[in-house]
């Protein structure tokens, strides 16, 4: 019951402060890695702390394996777009001036790229928690498994 | 400073030592857990906060993972007997090559001395000093990420996201309970 | 010194993986490898009283670069612990697979069996 009590009250803040991660990635310590794996964790605490049922009402499989698709397809349509409208693959090409320095949009195409792999890394880490954890998982010896 | 970092990597040799030799699968996994995290307080000493707050974080989910991996199994590793062949060899084959890696680190460089240093047309150099007019973005190690290396992020994204399909394929299983499913298809 | 200390962990890493014969164990070696390397990595770019690699506002650009770590290794070593984690995701699935299809994490028993 204290556990369950305590995860309703962090598990939002956690969620949070991995999101900022992600969006402050090119002015603070961080990044689209570090941020991804914070958030990944939330919603494994979701998971741990009130049963599998509601873990996955949360973020269902079909949901993230969505948004590690859209992660991995966003950034790459980035890289792409450096090729069609600047000439070089993976060009920075919406380079701002000195004045928006140290502000949240400043960078260029580096946000949106944090934000691709953030999406990714927390999609695909939940994902893999789920299938190890929660798919009623007999580890039993002589338990083959309905497929070969 | 270096008497600090010097104490920290003491105690992760320790607790390494630790996880490798006992025999209780949950003593093990609980050692490396604090490797882990001294390795992370020894990044914020070395100055690399963002590499702190990753490796942190990513300890966590190991550690998670690790628990179930040693789940449902006895916890005692009753079967780890080991061949007197085998260890001695290995011993020693990893004496000769501490052997011949303290005539290497004779040829190190001073601990202390980057390459930024050393050498004045170093890449790092060019990172530092025209990364914020170039990129906009004030987290140096972020703009090498993904503007000066985005290849090598690209391929960071592909090798994850490979590696986590493979963890699903293996796991997958076909759910039994389909009642209405026809029966024929199991005929020859 | 701090490289042989390093070193030594990266040996002990190589000695679990070698000598145990549980498959937990094999694993739990490996990411001692994997820490040390990292640390490796990450100490070829320190400097004593320097300062992390994010610039300041209202900095000047040559008294700073004098002043920070090399920031190259740490982002090399940042790409580095991801995939460490993903490789270990996939090493957990195989190893309970086995255990499901053999019984046991000795793997000298696996080798012996025939499924």
């Amino acid at each position: 019951m204290i556990v369950k009590t305590v995860c309703g009250w962090m598990k939002a803040f956690i969620l949070l402060y991995g999101i900022h991660i992600i969006l402050y990635g090119h002015l603070t310590p961080g990044g689209g890695f570090a941020g991804g794996v914070i958030a990944a964790s939330a919603f494994v605490l979701i998971m741990l702390a009130e049963g599998e049922a509601v873990g996955l009402k949360t973020f269902s499989r079909k949901a993230a394996s969505t948004w590690d698709s859209v992660g991995v397809l966003s950034f790459l349509v980035m890289a792409g777009l450096g090729l069609l409208l600047a000439g070089t693959f993976f060009v920075n090409f919406w380079t701002t001036d000195e004045s928006a320095h140290f502000t949240l949009f400043s960078s260029g195409i580096i946000p949106v790229c944090n934000i691709g792999i953030g999406l990714k890394v927390c999609s695909s880490l939940y994902l893999v928690f789920v299938v190890l954890t929660a798919m009623h998982l007999a580890l039993k010896p002589g338990n083959k498994g309905e497929n070969s | 400073m270096t008497e600090i970092l010097i104490a920290l990597i003491v105690l992760m040799i320790i607790g390494a030592l630790v996880a490798i030799e006992t025999s209780n699968l949950l003593y093990s996994v609980i050692s490396i857990g604090a490797v882990g995290f001294l390795l992370s307080i020894v990044f914020l000493f070395l100055s690399a906060p963002d590499l702190a707050i990753t490796q942190m974080a990513v300890e966590v989910i190991t550690l998670v993972i690790l628990l179930r991996a040693i789940a449902g199994s006895g916890r005692e590793a009753v079967s780890d007997r080991r061949s007197i062949f085998g260890t001695v060899v290995t011993v020693a084959m990893v004496l000769i090559l501490a052997g011949f890696s303290v005539r290497m680190f004779a040829d190190f460089p001073e601990f202390g001395q980057p390459v930024t240093d050393r050498f004045a047309d170093a890449p790092s150099n060019m990172y530092l000093r025209e990364g914020l007019e170039k990129t906009g973005a004030a987290n140096i190690v972020t703009a090498v990420l993904l503007d000066f290396r985005a290849y090598d992020t690209l391929g960071e994204a592909t090798v994850l996201f490979c590696a986590v399909v493979g963890a699903l394929s293996i796991l997958r299983r076909k759910t039994k309970k389909q009642p209405d499913e026809p029966d024929e298809e199991n005929e020859p | 010194m701090i490289y042989a200390l390093c070193f030594v962990l990266i040996l002990i890493g190589l000695y679990g993986v070698l000598v145990r014969r549980n498959i937990v164990k094999i694993i739990i070696s490996l990411l001692v490898m994997e820490y040390g390397i990292h640390l490796f990595l990450v100490l070829q770019s320190f400097r004593p009283g320097g300062v992390p690699p994010i610039v300041e506002p209202g900095s000047e650009t040559a008294v700073w670069m004098k002043q920070s770590v090399d920031p190259l290794p740490q982002a090399l070593v940042l790409t580095s612990i991801v995939i460490g984690l993903g490789v270990l995701a996939l090493m957990v699935a195989l190893s309970i697979r086995l255990y499901e299809r053999y019984g046991t994490f000795d793997i000298s028993k696996i080798r012996k069996l025939k499924g």
